[in-house]
């Protein structure tokens, strides 16, 4: 434990005020902005606040990245920092799966016992009574109640675009994993060629993600609103989606500071990091993929 | 940032300490990155959240002070209720145990500050500003959150107030906020430990806020995902809990309470932590069996995953589920029955005496032990369809989080307030505090046993005359409760500003490395890290 000697306490920093600022404006914000929605008021103020706020939240990321980085870049961090980011990205990463977690538990407890009891069947059958006749099945295209939430006239195909997207996440991770070993062993050509590639397998998954909802939502009546059906399947691949978004986000910044000549063979935990998250999001999409479209 | 470098340059090196102390003003607060300040910053936020929560249950009790409607409208009561269990679990609970962490930790393992000192501030600011948030609401038109702390669906979808929204995304900064403290907590357990320090020497307070944290970043994501359900519900027409399109307000409590219930240990795993470091001190003996309280708190963290449906036995689950969750709800007997006769035979033939940190230990572990026969009681699934929604609930979780929680607060406090103000307490006034806290606080709640068995709903305003004395004898002690706590805010005023000075080790039986800085602790400790054997 001798790397305690170079333990880096950093100076005092404005960047945690700003960012408390900057997510404070952008919670009230988007909270006005949704209460005014619903409320039907001609003029809002919301959507301003929110872009307010945004807009000081890109300032505190940059900034606050800027300086780690700058500070890693000279040196400053000892290997036991190196493990503080380790730790800390990794429970960060379980913190992510375990908010995943919640809405896959939603999924299985509607497939498993709400969504039964409701058609009739088992202990609590007596739901039924509340929409008597109501035939429950998976996926769900008869709503107890259609005039509240209409039911979908179809579902998704696995087959099609999700199976496209299955291989190309699966494709990144591995593209990603490339790049790492390129790294390591320091060939910046190829580090280059297999990050690039891996951020744009991230965005074609995510235009062909875009195309299926349209095709939902236009086509197949599947929306927000179709009952619970809709509500889970664009829950989850929702928020996976946004996910994806950030971590092609995160890795073009990687790119870029590649291109920078940052990160050597043995120093380079942002790149990890990035790397880390990207697997992360092609494992909760396997999870989806069997769970949300086959079964 | 060349200001951050060149600090560096200054002292960052082997062997020396740094030599600046605290900037000066109001910034330094704002800015900075020491894990004291920030403690301290916690500790005065949790205790002015405590006021304002606590002032709500004074509306609360003022109200039920006698039968009928006297003083505030139910539309109002139904806030207070709310706000109150709110701020006490989210703002003075919690924050305290971060600032004691803050505080304590670092100290306690032989690190030089927290793992991530600045992401360390980020966390503590956030706090004011979710319960900023939080707390205005309660002056907007339709009024603040009025739909329980449990916010179940569809109350707290359907039936909202507009105020909802602020409500959803304050849930959000706090829990961001803890989630990012759990991680510096864990971080700078695993990594910064001294050389020597292993895990099995670890202070239990530094193994108690260890599973703590791992508790904190497995269930916060998931409150995170029960409030973002709602928002979908309320703003973007899905029916999760809406059994009309297929979902299932159940649905909300399962998932609320899967966070919840591991939440309750969260609120009170560190108060064991201090209490088994307080009790040897003030027995002057090493703490009894402290490999079996290492697996005794990881037991009860283990168990609080599966036991979250006993909060739900009247809401229909099968007799599956209602059998499950009883069984393994009363095995939580065991792993804390292990801690409190681990903490009574710590004391027994111990040489004690009694100042108030012992005070508020021995305290709690007596009324602690009570709230946790109450909760026995209603594990039990078919009596609990009695208990269930009445005061009897109310006298049981008060039991286990005032005398609990708080009195470890408390206790903690008064243990380790010589080390941060370089002062001692004045005792016979934190005797005082003491001794009207626990008369004022059995007072309040031991007869909300009675009135809950024999079936006063909570939650409500107004109840049957024959429940009229034991509620006026609950808030005549929640008055004094209340009161008391001013004396608390003046003892550590008093401390702060002056006293007998204290030595390096003020208690003659305290273990552990926060004794070997000097009292007050200077502004940064360990940049050498001591040698542990």
């Amino acid at each position: 434990m001798s790397s305690h000697e170079n333990y880096y306490v950093p100076a005092q920093s404005k960047w945690p005020i700003v960012a408390t600022i900057g997510m404070l404006t952008t919670v009230y914000g988007v909270a006005t902005w949704f209460n005014d929605l619903k409320a039907e008021r001609a003029e809002s103020n919301g959507p301003l606040i929110f872009f307010i706020g945004g807009l000081i939240l890109a300032y505190m990321l940059f900034g606050w990245f800027g300086a780690v980085i700058k500070e890693s870049r000279s040196g400053l961090y000892s290997p036991q920092m190196d493990r503080s980011f380790r730790w800390g990205m990794s429970w960060f990463i379980f913190s992510e799966v375990m908010f995943f977690a919640a809405f896959f538990g939603a999924l299985f407890y509607i497939r498993m016992w709400a969504g039964p009891w409701l058609g009739g069947e088992g202990d609590k059958g007596v739901a039924n009574m509340l929409w008597p006749g109501f035939e429950y099945s998976w996926p769900l295209l008869n709503n107890p109640d259609p005039k509240l939430f209409p039911a979908p006239s179809g579902v998704i195909s696995a087959w099609g675009l999700p199976l496209i997207n299955t291989i190309l996440l699966v494709t990144s991770s591995f593209t990603v994993t490339f790049a790492h070993h390129a790294l390591k062993k320091n060939n910046r050509k190829p580090l280059k060629i297999w990050l690039a590639l891996t951020v744009l397998l991230g965005i074609a998954f995510l235009i062909l993600q875009v195309e299926e909802y349209v095709h939902a939502y236009n086509e197949l009546g599947l929306t927000l609103g179709s009952g619970i059906y809709g509500a889970t399947f664009f829950m989850l691949t929702g928020f996976h989606g946004a996910h994806v978004t950030l971590g092609a986000l995160i890795l073009t910044v990687m790119l870029v500071r590649v291109w920078r000549g940052h990160f050597d063979a043995d120093q380079h935990f942002g790149f990890e990091a990035a790397s880390w998250y990207w697997h992360f999001v092609d494992v909760v999409w396997i999870g989806l993929f069997v769970f949300v479209y086959v079964l | 940032m060349s200001a951050v470098i060149d600090s560096h340059k200054e002292h960052g090196h082997a062997g020396h300490d740094h030599h600046h102390g605290p900037a000066k003003g109001l910034m330094r607060w704002v800015l900075t990155t020491n894990h004291k300040d920030i403690g301290s910053m916690y500790l005065w936020f949790s205790f002015a959240m405590f006021l304002l929560g606590g002032s709500m249950a004074m509306v609360i009790r003022a109200e039920l002070f006698q039968p009928g409607l006297q003083i505030v409208e139910p539309a109002f009561f139904n806030q207070m209720t709310t706000m109150h269990g709110l701020i006490m679990v989210f703002g003075a609970v919690m924050p305290a145990f971060v600032g004691l962490a803050n505080w304590m930790i670092p100290l306690m393992v032989g690190a030089p500050d927290m793992a991530l000192p600045r992401m360390n501030n980020f966390s503590f600011w956030l706090l004011p500003a979710a319960f900023g948030l939080l707390v205005s609401t309660l002056f907007t038109e339709g009024g603040g959150p009025n739909f329980g702390w449990t916010f179940y669906a569809p109350l707290s979808t359907t039936y909202a107030p507009e105020s909802v929204t602020f409500f959803i995304f304050a849930i959000h900064l706090m829990g961001i906020s803890s989630i990012m403290g759990a991680i510096n907590v864990i971080a700078t357990i695993l990594n910064l430990r001294a050389p020597g320090m292993t895990l099995m020497k670890m202070p239990l307070f530094v193994w108690t806020w260890l599973i703590t944290a791992f508790l904190l970043i497995a269930v916060m994501p998931v409150l995170a995902g029960v409030v973002t359900m709602m928002l979908m519900d309320i703003h973007f027409g899905t029916s999760f809990f809406s059994a009309a399109g297929g979902g299932d307000p159940v649905l909300f409590q399962h998932v609320f309470w899967f966070f919840g219930h591991p939440e309750v240990y969260i609120m009170i795993l560190p108060a064991f932590g201090a209490v088994s470091s307080i009790i040897p001190a003030f027995a002057r003996k090493p703490l009894f069996g402290y490999t079996s309280m290492v697996y005794a708190t990881a037991s009860i963290a283990f168990l609080s995953f599966i036991v979250w449906a006993h909060h739900m036995f009247t809401v229909g689950i099968p007799l599956t589920g209602e059998l499950f969750f009883m069984y393994a709800t009363m095995l939580i007997a065991v792993p804390t029955g292990v801690k409190v006769f681990n903490w009574a035979s710590t004391m027994w033939q111990g040489s004690m005496t009694f100042e108030a940190p012992m005070l508020f230990s021995v305290a709690f572990v007596i009324l602690f032990t009570i709230g946790g026969f109450s909760g026995l009681m209603l594990a039990i699934a078919p009596a609990d369809f009695q208990y269930h929604d009445t005061y009897f609930v109310v006298a049981h979780f008060h039991y286990v989080l005032v005398p609990g929680a708080i009195f470890g607060i408390f206790a903690s406090a008064y243990y380790w307030l010589p080390k941060w103000t370089g002062h001692m307490y004045d005792e016979t006034l934190a005797k005082l505090h003491f001794w009207m806290s626990f008369i004022g606080m059995n007072l309040a709640f031991f007869p909300m046993h009675f009135v809950g068995l024999a079936g006063m709903p909570r939650r409500i305003p107004d109840y049957n005359l024959q429940f009229a004395d034991f509620n006026m004898i609950s808030s005549v002690g929640a008055f004094t409760f209340g009161a008391t706590q001013f004396l608390f805010l003046f003892i550590v005023i008093k401390c702060i500003r002056g006293g007998k000075p204290a030595p390096a080790k003020p208690w003659d039986g305290a273990e552990g490395l926060e004794w070997t800085v000097p009292s007050p602790a200077p502004y940064h400790t360990f940049s050498t890290p001591p040698e542990v054997k």
